[in-house]
């Protein structure tokens, strides 16, 4: 148990590394997803292409909005993009660095996907086995004849159901160009992604270092305070109670006392008692009613404090 | 445990250990892409050679790029290259030497996707089987009307109709494997002496004091990027806390505000409220953050710390509303 706590710690205490195995797990589960679904191609020429072409496409959308719903970051940026000005002044770079940080987390897991996908070939068979040029392909220029336009386009739909094409070898003739054409594709896109991430991640240094320093450190600043001001929310409410706690019994104590006229003992404080209650009574930072601290609350949100730090 | 813990840290100590963890990885990434890319050989003679060295080229120029990206000193080169000189002198041997040293870990992976295609020969026997003189072997299917060069280009398909009950594609298979195979411990030799005379020569080459000395300020560069980093974080939970404790002081009813300095002014300051006045280092404002971390870049001091170990102490001086001195450090 002790030591499921420590991991837990460190991953929370280093928030990037934790979205960071978060955007992990998604790629994994992502690749996982597709081994374990069933590809089940309708083999009709209305319905083959949308088929194919949906199950390279919507999973990855569906797999982005649930990298953004799972990232805590993206409740930190709505708040910081709608919060009223107060006394401390937006910084459109830093909405603009957060926003780009999540994006680029929440497109791994629908990177994976479409990659599995076309490596695998399945959906790009399913999709273009009508537009195939099959006598080009097999060299066996007898295979249409006397077959109309439809009768034809419907068996070349079938092409991606093993049971239900009878001529095996032309359909694994075809089924390995259209794969070859499909693993094509997805190296390339493999390609692309990682010349654009090798760009925005090496090249960048030589433009905006300085205002990119700027930038990490207050959007790391944001996330910290509003952690901070969560931790210090929760003693303040735990210090509250306390002292509303003692207040009470001993006010009851004083009224019982009064009522039965003997004296107790049992309320009288020995120096660590002292000690607890000072200490409790310093955590409450002097704000002791609860319209204070509802101001408190409300204002940390419409009127937030300036960055400037009294000595 | 203790053991984990100790090995990590270790580990994240020394930076050259880790990028070498991750560059191993990385092989072992490839080696494992490799033996779960399904590879499908089109058996068509337009594009055997097409995809089989495109599938022999293409995912080494990206566990190229990976390497790059993952690797730790490509920022630091990239941030040593790229910044104003500043106070301090730029360094160009350190620059050649995190390139070199980026490179090499960036190009293990390519070459051991490279050296495991050759290994297991597939690839091989897709792009080459149609140059094969097919009157070396025997069982050449003549019956299917197709021409040569079309079962040619079928035979690394060994499943196909017309090579059935026959060795034929198996013997020419063997044979392209057979050279695959060569090519690929040639390969593989030729890398282990290029670093053997390497590793060899280069003492005599270059002078050691000098490699010395910019390994030294490379992993140097290394450390203080990752220290600079700490700092900035540690500081920003300083401050985080601060501006939280002080946001809700300053609700705090008037009347306690107003209350007049206290007579006797001691230093009665928990011991944890000294620490983290001294984690803020004085600097407390938006706008002072802001300039530290603009000169952080454009202006980075000088690489000379005698100042701070003789540095004088701040004092401080409490005067009353008269100008009268109450108290005074000095």
């Amino acid at each position: 148990m002790d030591k499921f706590r420590m991991m837990f710690q460190f991953l929370q205490s280093n928030q990037e590394s934790f979205m960071n195995g978060i955007c992990g797990i998604m790629a994994l589960a992502s690749a996982q997803m597709y081994t374990s679904f069933e590809f089940n191609c309708p083999c009709m020429p209305e319905y083959n292409y949308t088929y194919g072409i949906g199950l390279l496409t919507i999973p990855p959308i569906w797999f982005f909005m649930l990298g953004f719903v799972m990232n805590n970051n993206v409740s930190v940026l709505a708040e910081e993009w709608k919060r009223p000005t107060g006394k401390r002044k937006k910084d459109p770079t830093i909405l603009r660095y957060m926003f780009c940080s999540i994006t680029q987390r929440s497109l791994i897991a629908p990177a994976v996907w479409v990659s599995v996908t076309l490596m695998d070939g399945k959906s790009f068979l399913c999709a273009f086995s009508i537009n195939l040029d099959l006598e080009k392909i097999t060299g066996n220029y007898s295979l249409f004849r006397g077959m109309s336009e439809a009768e034809r386009v419907r068996l070349l739909a079938r092409i991606p159901c093993k049971d239900l094409f009878d001529q095996q070898e032309i359909r694994v003739a075809a089924s390995r160009y259209i794969k070859c054409f499909s693993q094509a594709c997805g190296w390339m896109f493999l390609l692309m992604m990682t010349l654009t991430a090798f760009l925005i991640r090496a090249i960048r240094p030589c433009f905006t270092q300085a205002a990119f320093l700027k930038t990490k450190y207050w959007s790391h600043y944001i996330d910290i305070e509003r952690k901070m001001f969560d931790d210090t929310c929760k003693e303040h409410a735990k210090s509250f109670a306390k002292v509303c706690i003692q207040q009470y019994f001993e006010g009851i104590s004083g009224e019982i006392r009064s009522f039965h006229g003997h004296r107790s003992s049992k309320y009288d404080s020995d120096d660590e008692d002292e000690d607890k209650r000072k200490s409790d009574e310093e955590k409450l930072l002097g704000i002791r009613a609860q319209d204070d601290m509802n101001k408190v609350l409300w204002n940390w949100h419409t009127c937030k404090p300036a960055l400037a730090l009294r000595k | 445990m203790e053991r984990l813990k100790l090995v990590l840290q270790y580990f994240q100590s020394n930076s050259e250990s880790i990028s070498n963890v991750i560059c191993v990885i990385l092989a072992l990434v490839s080696v494992k892409l490799y033996t779960s890319f399904d590879f499908n050989c089109p058996c068509l003679p337009q594009y055997n050679k097409l995809y089989s060295l495109g599938v022999m080229i293409v995912p080494p120029i990206i566990l190229f790029f990976l390497g790059v990206l993952v690797n730790r000193h490509t920022g630091i080169m990239m941030d040593e290259w790229m910044r104003p000189v500043g106070h301090r002198t730029k360094n160009p041997a350190a620059v050649k030497y995190l390139f070199s040293a980026m490179l090499q870990r960036a190009l293990l992976a390519p070459m051991v996707w490279i050296l495991v295609t050759l290994l297991d020969g597939k690839i091989f026997i897709c792009a080459f089987s149609l140059t094969v003189d097919p009157t070396l072997f025997s069982g050449l299917p003549n019956n299917t009307g197709l021409d040569v060069i079309k079962i040619m280009a079928k035979v690394p398909c060994k499943e196909d109709v017309i090579f059935r009950n026959s060795s034929f594609p198996k013997a020419v298979s063997r044979y392209v494997r057979c050279y695959s195979q060569a090519i690929g411990w040639s390969t593989l030799l030729f890398l282990i002496v290029l670093g053997a005379v390497g590793r060899l020569v280069k003492p005599c080459i270059d002078d050691h004091g000098t490699f010395l000395q910019t390994r030294y300020w490379s992993n140097y560069l290394d450390v203080e990027q990752k220290l600079f980093d700490e700092t900035c974080v540690l500081h920003a939970r300083d401050f985080a806390r601060k501006c939280v404790v002080q946001f809700f002081e300053d609700m705090r009813e008037d009347a306690v505000i107003r209350l007049p300095y206290p007579a006797l002014i001691t230093n009665t300051k928990d011991e944890w409220e000294d620490e983290e006045e001294e984690r803020l280092h004085g600097i407390s404002k938006q706008e002072q953050m802001d300039r530290l971390l603009n000169k952080w870049y454009y202006s980075k001091p000088e690489l000379d710390v005698t100042r701070i170990a003789h540095r004088p102490r701040t004092c401080v001086t409490w005067e009353d509303r008269d100008g009268k001195p109450l108290f005074s450090d000095v």
